[in-house]
């Protein structure tokens, strides 16, 4: 004879793959589109930012021929450079009618300045209030810099003075992040993504096999039924976790095939996930859906109706995301002790694996043991509820 | 057959049930009539182990219901007040899922479903969702889930409410044909013509209390009515609540 908590696991699972509606939102919804989304925005993000770098910085330089070097020197700083004439009048109106950006403008005494060794002056005219034009006025004074400062260590070895006297504090910049930690900065949110669809993905089971079965007034009947009333419960929470579990492979797969297509080397970014990752985010987050479904089932035990089910686990719906968030706020660590906190662990886990920095496997054994302890301390609860005369409603 | 004895329960300050006691026998149709709210339900509910009792005893076929309710459910088929079926499930997968809660399986389960189907005349939708069936083929299905691991003793909580006539003719027609089966039926109502036209023995019960019990005829003699109304009337001082 099969057991009843496999019986009820079956027919609570025939039920659910029925349900058109139902499928599409645990299955569908939030393990494919979610990443979906998430990675069309992401590479929406990216495009930008690439384009961006490609992008010429057109600049008009009106009275070139005052100071022919300087205009070459902006060429060779790969900048787009226009040659116009016309007074300051007409710079503001190509600017604020004809879309020109940047204008540079020398005026008549810059090349005697120059010469004399005098600070000679050009007037940069930009909308200081659009941020496009900001932007590639920044580049032009980088370069009209560098320009300058070229022609400050020329004078001063004219002078038989080292260059190197004007520059006490020179910087340095090193960026330290990997490739791999700097696209786990913008993947971080997957372990988000991911928790988020495995519990949605038993969300509607686990209303339509309590609150359902109690509003639709089959419970009362189950309930005469010559088997022990925990057996009932423990069926309906696996299956819950049945389905978490496909909505995890179905999510974690999405994720790694969605990746494929965002070119994230081309960035300096290499994002692990790959099919050997796929499976040990799988068996990294797998015995969380068992406590999810616990929890899950526990609160929808106590609702009456769908509706009031519905509402509540909304909000369940959000407690995992409360200690990613702290922990994200307060830039934590990976530590041994946080192991023992459902979700964070398994959020520091997915990090370490997208991170390809993956954290040991004694650490993984804990945050596993955590969730299970957990989640059958809870299925036990609800074991407890089911004997209670009260679950009738 | 079923015996209670002094039966109590009460919800916060309501005595739902205050001290019920009745037989009821074997191949025969045993009525709880009383208007809404007298403790039919509770009492019945008691029966199937859904609620125990503060006081009082009840036995099935000679087992104590609060003592051992896993052999007591074994011995009872139950239809409850607005009994539900799985709407994604078929007439057929409906009645076979509490089969196989019942331990039943493989050929032995497919030919008890069959015999239940062609029983309660479910064929024209046995392998239809039940989605979209009418309240009479809900109670059909819900009564063959009841059925399935052959019960001796029926227990039907107001079992033709929101039936049409029709319906109710055939589920009437079908618990004749349980009683003559040999079943033990007991069930609830608060309609005066169904009890009257189905019943052997009728316990008329009133806020908590079985107000008077016996065969129709019996009833009618004691209270020296013409008909069971004018004696139900006489039993409980007032027709209200009754249809």
């Amino acid at each position: 004879m099969r057991p009843t908590i496999i019986i009820v696991m079956a027919k609570e699972l025939r039920e659910s793959l029925r349900e058109r509606r139902t499928l599409v939102n645990s299955l569908l919804v939030g393990p494919i589109l979610a990443p979906l989304f998430f990675i069309l925005i992401l590479k929406l993000a990216l495009s930008r930012s690439v384009a961006a770098q490609d992008e010429l910085t057109p600049v008009t330089v009106v009275n070139a021929a005052g100071a022919p070097n300087l205009v070459q020197q902006l060429r060779e700083h790969s900048l787009d450079v226009k040659l116009l004439e016309g007074t300051e009048a007409d710079i503001r109106r190509w600017i604020s009618e004809e879309n020109e950006l940047v204008v540079l403008r020398v005026p008549e005494t810059y090349g005697s300045r120059f010469e004399a060794g005098k600070p000679a002056a050009v007037q940069l005219y930009a909308d200081g209030s659009d941020s496009e034009a900001g932007k590639h006025a920044m580049r032009v004074r980088d370069a009209l810099a560098a320009y300058s400062a070229l022609v400050a260590a020329l004078r001063l070895q004219a002078r038989g003075v080292s260059p190197t006297v004007v520059q006490p504090v020179v910087v340095d910049a090193i960026d330290v992040s990997t490739p791999s930690a700097r696209a786990t900065l913008i993947l971080g949110m997957l372990s988000y993504v991911i928790l988020l669809a495995t519990l949605m993905g038993g969300l509607y089971l686990a209303i339509d096999a309590t609150a359902g079965e109690r509003e639709r007034g089959s419970l009362e009947s189950l309930l005469t039924i010559p088997v022990a009333r925990e057996h009932l419960i423990y069926g309906k929470i696996l299956a819950t976790t049945v389905m978490m579990l496909a909505s995890l492979a179905i999510v974690a797969s999405s994720i790694a095939v969605s990746l494929e297509a965002i070119p994230l080397e081309t960035f300096g970014m290499s994002a692990n996930f790959g099919p050997s990752v796929v499976w040990r985010v799988f068996a990294n987050v797998a015995p969380f859906a068992l406590l999810a479904a616990a929890v899950l089932t526990v609160v929808a035990s106590f609702t009456r109706t769908y509706k009031e089910a519905q509402s509540w686990l909304g909000i369940v719906l959000l407690v995992p995301t409360v200690p990613i968030a702290i922990a994200g706020v307060l830039a934590v660590q990976p530590q041994v002790a946080l192991m023992l906190v459902p979700s964070l662990s398994q959020h520091l886990l997915i990090q370490g694996l997208l991170r390809g920095d993956p954290l040991p496997v004694t650490w993984a054994l804990l945050a596993a043991a955590s969730c299970l302890v957990l989640g059958i301390a809870l299925a036990w609860l609800a074991g407890r509820l089911y004997r209670r005369e009260a679950i009738l409603g | 057959m079923i015996r209670v004895e002094g039966l109590t329960r009460s919800f916060g300050a309501v005595r739902a049930v205050d001290g019920v006691g009745f037989e009821a026998n074997d191949g025969r149709i045993t009525g709880l009539l009383g208007p809404n709210g007298a403790g039919k339900s509770t009492t019945l509910r008691i029966l199937y182990t859904v609620l125990r009792p503060e006081g009082g005893h009840a036995s099935i076929d000679g087992v104590d219901v609060v003592a051992d309710p896993l052999a007591t459910r074994r011995k009872i088929g139950v239809l409850p007040h607005g009994a539900g079926i799985y709407p994604q499930l078929s007439a057929r997968e409906n009645i076979a899922y509490f089969g196989r809660l019942h331990g039943l399986e493989g050929a032995t389960l497919a030919r008890r479903v069959e015999e239940l189907v062609a029983e309660l005349e479910i064929g024209g939708y046995a392998d239809r969702r039940a989605k979209g069936f009418s309240q009479g083929e809900r109670i059909k299905v819900a009564l063959a889930r009841a059925l399935v691991h052959g019960p001796r003793n029926l227990l039907l909580d107001e079992p033709t409410n929101g039936l049409d006539v029709m319906a109710t003719r055939a589920l009437r027609a079908l618990i004749l044909r349980l009683k003559s089966a040999g079943h033990c039926i007991l069930f609830s109502s608060h309609v005066m013509q169904e009890v009257a036209a189905l019943c052997d023995d009728i316990v008329i019960i009133h806020k908590g209390r079985v107000a008077a019990a016996g065969t129709p005829d019996a009833l009618r003699d004691r209270f020296g009515s013409p008909t069971l109304e004018d004696a139900f009337v006489a039993a409980i001082g007032d027709a209200r609540g009754l249809e």
